[in-house]
């Protein structure tokens, strides 16, 4: 497997490179969005309205921090189940998002449209929202502030690690692994 | 008759809420270090490194373990022994949780309006709250927050009674392959086979608060337990699904007798941060 530096925004050449499994770190702003802020996003565009921020070449963390502790710059802030997002995807993707950041698999319909849109899917440890903590250096609510902890905020990366899920080649780290590990079922 | 204030379960339950998010406890530490030991994809390994390095910084930092602090689930075994003092009970449970989770900057998880507004109540409340009634004089109380990303992948089906072993079996692989990363891999499985229907997932949970490695008493099940995670194991799904042969870290399994005609089998699936805190009043 290879391991990739990345510096953001994703360029398409970056892109075109990592595959599925491949280990990254990558530095520079993402933004952040869960269930309530992709429904509201995906709403705007079908009225044809303007989303409160571009997402033009954007990745989107899937994550709900806990609050931060005085003098935190964020709580614990691990990636959330991307299926969920699943039925807002797309239209993101056409909206011009290079990608996302979640745990756990997507459906079908989301990995072909990744292929489609030159877009990819990265998953980070869920469960080690303390450890990720460590890599996120800056945090500002951007958008849907009355959400919450399910605020849109864009956040600046620092080292932080993904695995490749899906990549524009058509691999999916998961069943990949699955495939290579199965025994029983 | 003890008496017991209901101040002290309130700050009692506020204190368990922090430590529990933060804390994990000694035998998932354990349980996960010995599934990195024997994991053997590469990938996986480095998987669960993150995890366990996680679990250190939490515990000397106090920081949460996940950004997920769950819902709160009690526990509470009430010694009918014991009366309860000082004012209504349920009522210093959610302030005890309440106080717990704005104390101890834990995530807000949960909404009022489930299937419409959805408005957060901005303190994690209310519980769920589960009481037996037990022989004694003491009241002991279990927090386990716990999470969406597992809770969602909970799964409850009445099987014919000749499905028996191999039906169940195939239902919890089924469960756990279909789950693939989303309850937080390498999880805990929880199993309630028997009683009713609402009584078989209370077990599945329930067997959750068992220690990793504290043996089934029922020599059938212990059998059962280790059989389903040797073939759980085998599904590849492996540390955040990314493939591997650690899937879960154990099979936990609580038995009812049930009806001639049912067999009622519940899964709970409990992610690797497996938190729950106790304390006995």
């Amino acid at each position: 497997m290879a391991e990739h530096q990345i510096t953001l925004p994703l360029s398409d050449e970056v892109i075109e490179s990592l595959h599925a499994g491949d280990y990254a770190f990558l530095t520079g702003s993402v933004l952040t969005a869960r269930d309530v802020a992709h429904k509201r996003m995906v709403e705007t565009l079908a009225k044809g309205d303007a989303l409160p921020i571009d997402i033009r070449g954007e990745l989107i963390y899937y994550v709900g921090p806990t609050p931060p502790k005085p003098g935190q710059v964020v709580g614990s802030a691990g990636p959330t189940t991307a299926m969920r997002m699943d039925p807002f995807t797309i239209p993101l993707l056409e909206a011009g998002l290079k990608g996302t950041i979640g745990k756990g698999g997507r459906g079908p319909e989301v990995a072909k449209a990744l292929q489609e849109h030159r877009a990819v899917y990265f998953l980070a440890v869920g469960g080690a929202g303390a450890l990720l903590s460590r890599h996120i250096k800056a945090v500002d609510v951007v958008a849907y502030e009355d959400l919450g902890t399910e605020a849109m905020r864009r956040m600046q990366f620092d080292g932080f690690p993904v695995v490749v899920c899906n990549d524009i080649h058509g691999g999916d780290a998961l069943s990949l692994g699955k495939a290579q590990w199965r025994r029983s079922g | 008759m003890r008496e017991v204030h209901v101040d002290q379960i309130r700050d009692t339950v506020s204190r368990l809420c922090q430590e529990a998010s933060c804390l994990l406890p000694e035998d998932v530490v354990g349980a996960l270090e010995t599934a990195r030991e024997r994991e053997q994809s590469p990938v996986a390994v480095k998987v669960l490194d993150q995890i366990l390095d996680n679990a250190e910084l939490a515990r000397e930092e106090m920081l949460p373990l996940c950004q997920d602090t769950g819902t709160t689930i009690l526990f509470l075994d009430i010694g009918q022994d014991v009366h309860i003092t000082g004012g209504d009970l349920r009522q210093a449970l959610v302030e005890g949780v309440g106080a717990g989770y704005t104390k101890g900057y834990l995530r807000a998880s949960i909404v009022d309006r489930p299937f419409s507004a959805r408005t957060n109540t901005k303190d994690n409340t209310p519980p769920i709250v589960h009481t037996e009634i037990v022989p004694g004089e003491s009241v002991r109380i279990q927090v386990m927050p716990k999470g969406g990303g597992c809770e969602n992948m909970s799964r409850f089906t009445i099987m014919l009674p000749a499905a028996g072993k191999p039906g169940i079996t195939e239902f919890l692989l089924q469960t756990v392959d279909e789950s693939g990363g989303n309850p937080c891999p390498p999880i805990i499985a929880g199993v309630g086979v028997g009683g009713s229907a609402e009584h078989a997932m209370y077990m599945a949970k329930r067997a959750l608060t068992r220690k990793i490695g504290d043996v089934n008493p029922d020599a059938e099940e212990a059998a059962f337990e280790a059989e389903l995670l040797e073939a759980v194991n085998g599904l590849g799904v492996g540390p955040q699904a990314i493939g591997g042969t650690q899937t879960a870290l154990a099979v936990h399994m609580m038995t009812h007798p049930t009806h001639i005609a049912s067999l009622p089998v519940a899964v709970n699936l409990q992610c690797h941060s497996a938190r729950l805190k106790e304390a006995v009043l």
